[in-house]
Parts: C-alpha cells; structure tokens; sequence
C-alpha cells in the first residue's frame, strides 16, 4: 500500500493558496447539515471546534477534564512562534519554515511546514482579537523574544503562561460557539473507540467518566485532537491524565501511526526525587541563557549536593558543553544537551542524592549582572524551583536532568489533515505532520493553533462534499452496537482480572523499560530486549492487574488501566521504529549510527523517509510504509553545533 | 534536607457520589519524604489502600503544575492549604509536622454538587463564561495584531485578570459561596482591552446573572477570596466589575461609556 500525501503541487510559497483555491467548498446552507466529531479541547481541538461551528456545522466536542479550559496545553510555558518580524531582524515567512525544518533534522514534510510559518501570522492576530493579553512594550505594541537559541527574536509571549492564555482563548472561541448551540459540549467523557463503517469514520465511542455509562456518537467526521503520548514514559512533563488512547485507538482501526519513536527529551527539568515522584517539572530552557551547565571533573565528587557544589573549586569543575561545543555551549538544542547529561551521568559523575542530575549555576551571571538583573528574569522560576526542591538558586546551583516532554510521532495524515482513514483527522500533538525528529522551542502552539483556525475549516470540505447531503449518519447501523460491545467488554475484562498490581505499578514499570531502551539513546540489542520485555509486561498486565470498583462510578484506577492497556502496546510500535531507523536524526539517538566526535549521524540515502505503521491484527509484526520525503527548496546539512 | 521524613494523620471526607452520604475517614501515612508533594502524598496512600482492596480516594488533578485549576481540595480549613498564592498541587510535605493530623474535604457549595470524595463538578463555572466570557470574533478577518497599540500598564492589568485558573477555591473560601472574584477576573480582563469594549455591557450583565442564577452568593466584600487565590487575583477587580456591571444597568447602548 502506498500513502498519498496530497501535496499540492506548485512553487512551495503558492501551495497552499492554490489549494485553498482548488479544494471543494460545502455550501454555507448545507454545512448545517453535517455533524463533526471533535475529540478533544486543547489548543488544536478547542480552535477547531470553534471555527468549524463558525462556518456552520454541528459540532460535538469531548474531553475527559470537567473543562476544556484545563486541557495539557495550558501548562506550556514560553510561547508561541510567529512570522511577524515586528522586531524588523530579518525574520519571514521563509526563515520560520527553513528554522522548523532544519531544526527537526529533514524528517518533515516541506509543504506543510511552509504552510505553517505562513498561516503563524494569522494566529496572533486572531488571539490578539480575543483578548488574549500577549507581553507589550512601552509603546503599547507586541513585544517578543528569542527563543530556544532562534536568531530572531519571533515568540510572543504571555509572562510565563502563553499556553494558558492561548488556551483560554479558545476556550472562549468554543465558549461562545457553545452559547450558539452550534457546539454541544461533553465534558469528563472519554473515547474508547472509533467507529468506522466501510472503511470511514462515521463515529465514536465514549465512557461518561462519572456515570461510567457507554456510549456512541455518530458524525460525519471525527476529529482526533487528543495531544501526544509521552505519557508511555510514566514520567514526563505531560500533565498527568494525558494519554495515547484516542490514537492507538484509531490505529487499530485502520489508521497509520507515523514516527512513534520520535520523542523530544528537554534538558532542563527539576530531577526524580523518589520512587513516589509523579510527574516532571519542566524549567524554561530560557534558563540556559545565563546559567552554565557543569558537574565534577572527578568520579570521587558525585553525587555532591548543592551545598556542596558552591565550594567545589573551579579546577575541579567541567562545564562540559562548554568546553565540547566552544561555539554554542550552554545553548546547543534541547536534544544535545540532553544526551550530554546523560552521558556525564553514565559516566559517574552526576550530582545530587540519586547521581542522576547535573548543574545549572547562575553564581556567574549573579556576579556578573547583580542578582537583581538575574531575578527579573527569572525570579518566578527561581521561586518555583525553591517552592519544589527547598534549594535557593541564587545561592546554590540548580539540578537539572533531561525529561520526557513532546512526541514529534503521531497519527499519520495527509496535507489535509486527513488520516488514511477517510473522515478521521488528525491535529495537534496527536499527528505527527511539522516537527520532523526534533521539535523547536515555541512551535507546539503555533501547529495546534494552526491545524485548527486556520487548516482544517478549508480542508475538510474537500471531504464532506464528496458525502451524499441531507443524509445523517445511522446509527442503527450494527457497526455502532458492535463498538460499544468491544468497548464494553474490555472495560468487563479488565475488571475481572483482579491480580495484585495496581496500574501505577504496571505503568512505572513500562516507564523503566521505555526510558532505558528508548529514551535518550538507542541501540539495536536494547530496542530487541526491549521489545521482549514490554510483550512480557503485557502478559504481566492482563493476568495480574488489580482495579477496584465498579464501572458505573467514578472510578480513576478503572481510567489508567484503559490508558495503561493502550501505552503498553504503543510503547512496542515505538520500539519497533526505533528498531527499524537505524540512523540518528533529530531526538532519536542510535548509537551505531554518531560521528567521530559522538554526534548524530543521519542517513539520508536510507532514511529520508516518513515511518507509517499499520495495524495487521493481534500478535502480529505491524506493517511499514515508506512516505519518501523530498526537499526541493532546502539543502539538508548536518548539524554542527562545535 | 534530602531523606527526612515524617508521619502523618488525616481525616479525609469520604462520599461515594451525588446526593449520597459522606463522613471523614482517619489514615495513616507513615515515611512521607518531606520533599514529596501533598498529591503525591495521596497517592502513596492510595497505592496502598488499593492493595489493601479500598478504593482509592478520588480527587481532581492533572497539571500539577499550579495551571490547569483542576486540583482543590479544602485543607485544614483553607482552599488549596496552609501556604499563600499556590495550589493544593504546589504544596510540598516541608510544610507539615510530623505527627500532625492534616484535615482534607472538597470544595463546598451547592453551586459545586460532590461528584465523589474530593471532586466536585464546577461546570457552573463554564456556564458563567458561556454567558458572555468572550469577544464575540469568529476566525479569519481580523485586524493586524499590531493595529491597535495597547498601553503595556493595562496590558499588564488585563494579564492580572487573566492568570485566574478557575480553580473556585474563591467560592470554597466565601462565607456567601460568591463566584464573584472568578467571574470579575474575566469581565475585568475583556473591560480593560479595546477588543472588548464593544460587548461591556452585555458582557457584565449576562455573567453577572448567570453567576446568581447557578445558585453562587452576593459579595459582601469580606476578601476571604483574595486571601486564599492561588494566583492572587485581587478584589479591585470586582470592584470594576460592579461598575461595569451599575453602568450597564443605567445606560442604554453599548456605546454610551466606552471606555
Ligand atoms: C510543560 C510544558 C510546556 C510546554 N511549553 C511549550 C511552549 O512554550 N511552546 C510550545 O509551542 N509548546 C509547548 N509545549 C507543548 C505544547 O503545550 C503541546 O504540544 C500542545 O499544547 C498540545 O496541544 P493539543 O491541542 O494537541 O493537545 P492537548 O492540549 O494535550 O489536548 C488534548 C485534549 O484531548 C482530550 N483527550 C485526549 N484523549 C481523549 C480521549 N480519549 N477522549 C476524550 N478526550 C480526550 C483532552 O481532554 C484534551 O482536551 C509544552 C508542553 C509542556 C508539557
Ligand atoms: S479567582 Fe483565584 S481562586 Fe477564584 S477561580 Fe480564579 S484562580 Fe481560583
Ligand atoms: S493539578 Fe493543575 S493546578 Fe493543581
């Protein structure tokens, strides 16, 4: 089988204008018509959602918080790139696109990061018009800043909280749209299911989170805009209910995975504490702007603390960014540094009680600058790590250590957005479309914000008009019964296995497997151990999980067990393609696969390639196909950051 | 610092859904690292009633960040606990003593209906916004982002407003369960920037009279809300919206007192 990717053709600047020209348009009257399913209400479903109900189609939209304010993208910090060059410092729409580009190392698709930087313009001029309060200047016009070692000061920003603010929003894009009733919102009510007739997605199935009552939902198209799936680790900066379900869902339904192995690990997160640790805090990367990265020159010093740190004397220190990338230092890109820390700590040399953590000091730039310059910019972060650890960063060095924190892999789909799947879309974090193998600082926001307002309100018509009018979808049709049986059923199943492991259990043990084997580093040997392990842990699962409770309640240990069931099964598929891509590019490392100097080495001859992975049913190997990516307008380059 | 630890006592209210009973059950949690956060706490002592084959105490989470609004539990009689201006998800063990006995309850007010245990439904939060929380601009076709300069003093101001995460430990903390702080935070935020200005009216009205028809209580003015937001929203922002709101009642276009 072959992908069509429906990459217009034309000069790349013209694409997406031809074929917004060019795709079909439904009628303003017959849009009402139509009934959209839109899964999920972070920034990619929320914006979707909105506008699609704009435009005059009903739209159901489903998330399993009490509110779609809370989705995961509130928490983002930095902001949110855009093509405005306000600052007049040479940026465009063609710098933004060669950025995204190079920056996920050539494993994406020209023709849709291009749209991307194009319609990024678009997007703060639409939240600007909600109300969303971005940081001004004296002269009362938007500021922004440089962001994640960009050469162009493109990122807008609200203080630390522009996920937040973009959120909200939205939020009130779909709010109003609720108040029309042209959305009708379902909120603590969670996807099990896709439901697909003759090969289309016609509807889904959902679990009522308080009732625990199965349900279906017909329409003539789904949206999955359910974010990423870091989550597999255990650990990550993800919020904590973040999960892969809706995707594997619809995986096992027909729909390509892309790229699952693609996951972005930030270098600077506040380090494990303890075998209870929940969750990871991210610290801004901004951060490494002044801070300087180091830990002992000699084994004997590990494992020192912070205390300790501050009369360790300069000879026995080695800021090893700094002395391997003279040009860069501190500021190579988030996967450098992070595998950099990594290998100080394999070494033996990591700091603080675990050994697992490096230094970020700011004696210098306190010195330097004074701590009052140091603490206006950075003086909520400075108070949030002191509100976690105890530790005072303007007196002692922070400890950082990389974390799970994006996935770049996701739903396959096409320029439309459309997975291979006819009528299931994909947006957000849950496709796998702009960010290659690495993703950039502040681009996150910018994708989910233009899937939704600006992407999919034309390209869905492309779909919906080929649909027969006036006619709803059955939901009669035995396809939907059958749906919520399985679902049903698997929910019955997990109940009565009644072993003695919670899901935490279960799930940190996956973490373990994951981060060891296909977390920072990879290599053929782990990735087949791997492999082994989490088909092991699979059977570990469905013999010996312990839920308790009932269905019809509010039941959150009966929620991670359906989640865990699914992670336990994508952490394979990502194995899986971390096997197959023998090179490195990007976040993904393979060891066999690194320069002289020990740096990522892609392969291009080989690997030039999208991964898409295709259900072939139970304890089966699932199947690959290649979509060949082609650079007419950029020169791929290694990177080189020395 | 590193590998203290304390034990702990707690009372925590237990109800298994809507309308049904509830009472406080006592626990104990023994070796809580201090470093350790207080859901982290909880979920220590989850794992451990799950095996013992209890089930788990529920409560609302998922940042853990102090973002999302999502965590709210009543801590030893405060919303979001002992500490000014974090969430119950930012408060670490250092705070308590050991042997304390820590008393944990939901959110109370009838407008917040106990869903189980420590979680709550506050979607009479979402209905206030449905009611005006926005500006009413559809996708595509608006101006420059950059058209209208906005003064950064009231930029700022209007990020005051904004940073409100909804959580609703305002309404735990009001003596009359007002939602007043929450729902002035917004009308506050939009009254202040140009591209609200032509909904003002409107805008503080239907927020104000959703806000009394989910059942929330009139301010009295006590600040026992400013005391316990954990994004310390202050009440000079339901000042403004009482003057929106008097303005809107006595004139009678939406033009009449922009801005
Ligand atoms: C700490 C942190 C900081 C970040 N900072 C930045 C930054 O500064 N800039 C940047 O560009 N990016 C940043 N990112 C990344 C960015 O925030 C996310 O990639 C992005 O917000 C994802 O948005 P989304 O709409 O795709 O998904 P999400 O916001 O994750 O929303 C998912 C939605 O799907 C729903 N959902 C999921 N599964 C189901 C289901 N089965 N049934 C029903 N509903 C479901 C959820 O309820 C939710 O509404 C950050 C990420 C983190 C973790
Ligand atoms: S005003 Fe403060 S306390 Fe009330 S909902 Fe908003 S953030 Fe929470
Ligand atoms: S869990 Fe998100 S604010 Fe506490």
């Amino acid at each position: 089988m072959s992908l069509e990717s429906k990459i217009p053709a034309g000069p790349l600047a013209e694409k997406w204008e031809k074929h917004k020209f060019n795709v079909k348009l439904v009628n303003p009257a017959n849009k009402r018509k139509f009934n959209i399913i839109v899964v999920g209400t972070g920034l990619a479903g929320a914006s979707a959602a909105a506008t699609l109900a704009e435009l005059g189609y009903n739209v159901d939209a489903f998330c399993f918080q009490d509110s779609p304010r809370r989705a995961h993208s509130i928490a983002a910090q930095g902001g949110i790139n855009a093509a405005k060059n306000y600052q007049n410092d040479g940026d465009s729409v063609f710098r933004l696109f060669y950025d995204t580009i190079k920056g996920g190392d050539y494993r994406s698709r020209e023709a849709n990061v291009h749209r991307l930087a194009e319609v990024s313009t678009e997007i703060i001029d639409q939240c600007v018009a909600q109300g969303v309060p971005f940081a001004r200047d004296y002269g009362g016009l938007l500021d922004n800043r440089s962001f994640g070692g960009a050469q162009v000061s493109r990122t807008f920003y609200a203080r630390g909280q522009t996920g937040q603010q973009l959120l909200l929003g939205a939020y009130s894009a779909l709010t109003k749209m609720v108040n029309t009733g042209k959305v009708k919102m379902h909120t603590r009510k969670e996807m099990l299911d896709v439901v697909t007739i003759d090969g289309a997605a016609k509807g889904i199935v959902t679990r009522d989170l308080v009732t625990g009552k199965v349900e279906s939902h017909a329409g003539h198209a789904v949206l999955l805009c359910t974010g990423g799936y870091g989550n597999v680790f255990f650990l990550s900066t993800n919020a904590m209910a973040s999960n892969g379900s809706a995707a594997w869902r619809a995986y096992k339904k027909g729909a390509k995975f892309a790229n699952p192995c693609f996951t972005q690990i930030h270098p600077t997160c506040i380090p494990v504490h303890g075998d209870y640790q929940s969750k990871l805090t991210l610290m801004s990367e901004s951060l490494r702007n002044d801070g300087r990265v180091w830990v002992p020159k000699d084994k004997k010093h590990a494992k020192i603390t912070a205390a300790e740190a501050v009369k360790l004397p300069e000879s026995e220190r080695d800021y090893y960014l700094e002395r391997r990338y003279p040009s860069f230092g501190n500021l190579v890109p988030r996967d450098v540094a992070s595998r950099n820390a990594k290998m100080v700590c394999d070494e033996g040399r990591g700091v603080g009680v675990t050994g697992l953590a490096v230094f970020l000091d700011f004696a210098d730039a306190i010195k330097r600058d004074g701590q009052k310059t140091i603490e206006a910019k950075y003086g909520n972060l400075f108070d949030m790590y002191k509100q976690i650890t105890a530790d005072n960063p303007y007196e002692v060095p922070m400890m950082i250590y990389p974390a799970v924190h994006y996935t770049m892999g996701g739903l396959w789909v096409d320029y439309n957005l459309s997975t291979n799947v006819p009528g299931l879309y994909a947006l957000g974090e849950a496709n796998f479309s702009d960010h290659g193998a690495n993703r950039l600082g502040a681009s996150a926001l910018m994708q989910g914000l233009a899937d939704g307002y600006f992407v999919i309100p034309y390209t869905i018509g492309d779909y919906i008009a080929t649909l027969p009018l006036g006619q709803a979808v059955d939901k009669s049709n035995p396809a939907f019964a059958q749906a919520e049986k399985e679902a049903q059923a698997r929910i019955d199943k997990l109940l009565n296995i009644k072993g003695n492991q919670t899901p935490d259990d279960i799930h940190k043990k996956l973490g373990h497997i994951m981060w060891e084997y296909c977390g920072m580093s990879r290599n053929k040997e782990g990735l087949e151990k791997a492999r082994g392990m989490i088909q092991e842990l699979r059977k570990e699962f469905n013999k010996d999980l312990k839920v308790i409770g009932a269905n019809e309640e509010l039941n959150m240990t009966l929620e991670k067990a359906l989640r865990l069931e699914d992670f336990l099964e994508l952490g394979e598929l990502m194995v899986i393609d971390a096997h197959n891509r023998s090179e490195s590019c990007g976040g993904h490392f393979r060891e066999e696969s690194q320069t002289e100097e020990g740096e990522a080495l892609r392969q291009d001859e080989e690997f030039s390639y999208v991964a898409a992975w295709g259900y072939e049913g139970e304890g089966k190997d699932p199947s690959l196909t290649k979509e060949d990516l082609v650079f007419e307008n950029v020169k791929l380059t290694q990177r080189s950051y020395k | 610092m590193a590998g203290k630890t304390i034990n702990i006592k707690l009372k925590i209210w237990r109800q298994a859904g809507e309308n049904k009973p509830g009472k406080f059950e006592s626990y104990e949690v023994n070796d809580v690292s201090v470093d350790m956060s207080f859901l982290e706490m909880l979920d220590v002592l989850n794992e451990n009633e799950l095996k013992k084959g209890n089930d788990p105490i529920h409560f609302d989470h998922d940042c853990r960040e102090g973002i999302c609004g999502m965590c709210s539990l009543y801590i030893n009689g405060k919303p979001h606990g002992p500490k000014h201006g974090i969430t119950t998800c930012q408060l670490h063990m250092r705070t308590f003593n050991d042997g304390e006995t820590i008393v944990v309850e939901p959110w109370r007010a009838s407008a917040f209906p106990v869903l189980k245990d420590l979680v709550v439904d506050r979607t009479s939060f979402d209905r206030i916004m449905q009611a005006g929380g926005y500006v009413t601009v559809s996708t595509g076709g608006v101006p420059d982002a950059n058209e209208i300069a906005i003064p950064k003093t009231v930029a700022d101001e209007a990020m005051d407003a904004a940073q409100c995460i909804g959580c609703g430990a305002c309404v735990a903390a009001c003596k009359n369960a007002s939602a007043m702080l929450f729902t002035s935070a917004k009308v506050s935020q939009l009254a202040l920037l140009p591209q609200g200005g032509a909904e003002r009216k409107r805008r503080a009205l239907a927020m104000v009279e959703q806000h009394d028809a989910e059942g929330f209580g009139a301010c009295t003015n006590t600040g026992a809300c400013e005391a316990v937001c954990p994004k310390e929203i202050s009440i000079t922002h339901i000042a403004r919206l009482n003057r929106e709101f008097t303005r809107a009642s006595f004139s009678g276009n939406e033009t009449d007192y922009q801005n």
